[in-house]
């Protein structure tokens, strides 16, 4: 239902929003055997039953939406591409969720659409700080929300489209770079 | 629109957009805006949220609107009904679209955001 590793992103790094992060950080890894995923937040984290529990599709507490289907989603997809799942988390200590997946996979999908995604985390959620890493081929490229935000001369300035629509340029320019 | 657009790649070329745009943007208060406001739960990124944030920015650049901030909100619940779209103009209530698709996004700037007319046939909880 998510098609693409972008989708992924979009969802899970919504997951650190929601459990009060004010730090964000996605690494992209494209390898050559694998592409590698994490997201670090310095949330409030969970206990162990509680991590345990949250890559359980069939979990589910409505009264405190923590996770929705994003993560058993997100591990059944690298499990099915030769890949690995790995979700740390401590109370008061942020989670970590990485997950791989073998480029010989068939089923392991495209990074999609990178530049949309992290234009609607800065546009939803500008008060966090976010930092976005992609790697290729010995290269990367790295987004610092707040240096944009400089950039931008403060306040929330990814609101305007003018300068969302800019944001959103210069991300995937620099991405493009990379494979050049 | 005749001259080649540049490329923007570096900090710096975001800062000459901003010293371009800057006078616009601080010309109006935070009440005077109009509010465009996009459900981007799982739910609704699964629907095609994402790609409607992008239609509407795109449409608002095209229509050189300046007074209207983008947000983005989580699953309220509706998922079924997602994508979802509100629009709240600056004293009037908040009008809720769903199942939006980007060419229903033209529609509902230029009839709703611009014009103050409710879309009718892609409100919220109508039978038909």
């Amino acid at each position: 239902m998510l098609e693409d590793l972008s989708h992924h992103i979009l969802d899970i790094a919504e997951n650190g929003v929601n459990a009060g992060a004010d730090a964000i950080s996605i690494e992209l890894d494209d390898g050559n055997e694998y592409i590698r995923l994490t997201i670090t937040d310095n949330g409030r984290g969970m206990d162990e039953a509680t991590a345990r529990a949250v890559v359980d599709p069939f979990y589910t507490t409505r009264t405190e939406r923590r996770v929705g289907l994003g993560l058993p989603f997100l591990k059944q997809l690298a499990e099915l591409c030769a890949g690995k799942f790995l979700l740390s988390s401590a109370p008061g200590a942020g989670t970590t969720v990485s997950a791989s997946f073998s480029k010989l996979s068939v089923d392991t999908p495209p990074a999609g659409d990178i530049p949309s995604t992290l234009l609607a985390l800065l546009i939803g959620h500008g008060h966090v700080s976010w930092k976005y890493v992609q790697k290729y081929g010995g290269r990367e490229f790295l987004l610092d929300s707040d240096e944009l935000k400089e950039a931008l001369g403060g306040g929330q300035p990814f609101a305007d489209p003018v300068l969302a629509l800019g944001v959103k340029e210069y991300i995937a320019e620099n991405i493009g770079e990379l494979y050049t | 629109m005749t001259e080649e657009k540049k490329k923007i790649r570096s900090l710096d070329d975001l800062r000459k957009i901003k010293e371009k745009t800057g006078d616009l943007t601080s010309a109006r208060s935070e009440q005077d805006k109009v509010k465009i406001i996009i459900g981007m739960g799982t739910c609704g990124i699964a629907a095609g949220a994402r790609e409607i944030m992008n239609a509407v920015l795109k449409e608002l650049e095209v229509r050189n609107l300046h007074n209207v901030a983008v947000e983005t909100t989580g699953c309220i619940g509706m998922c079924q009904n997602e994508p979802l779209l509100d629009v709240i103009r600056p004293g009037e209530p908040r009008i809720t679209y769903c199942a939006v698709t980007p060419p229903d996004v033209s529609r509902i700037v230029s009839e709703h955001v611009v014009n103050g007319r409710i879309v009718q046939d892609k409100l919220f909880g109508r039978a038909d």
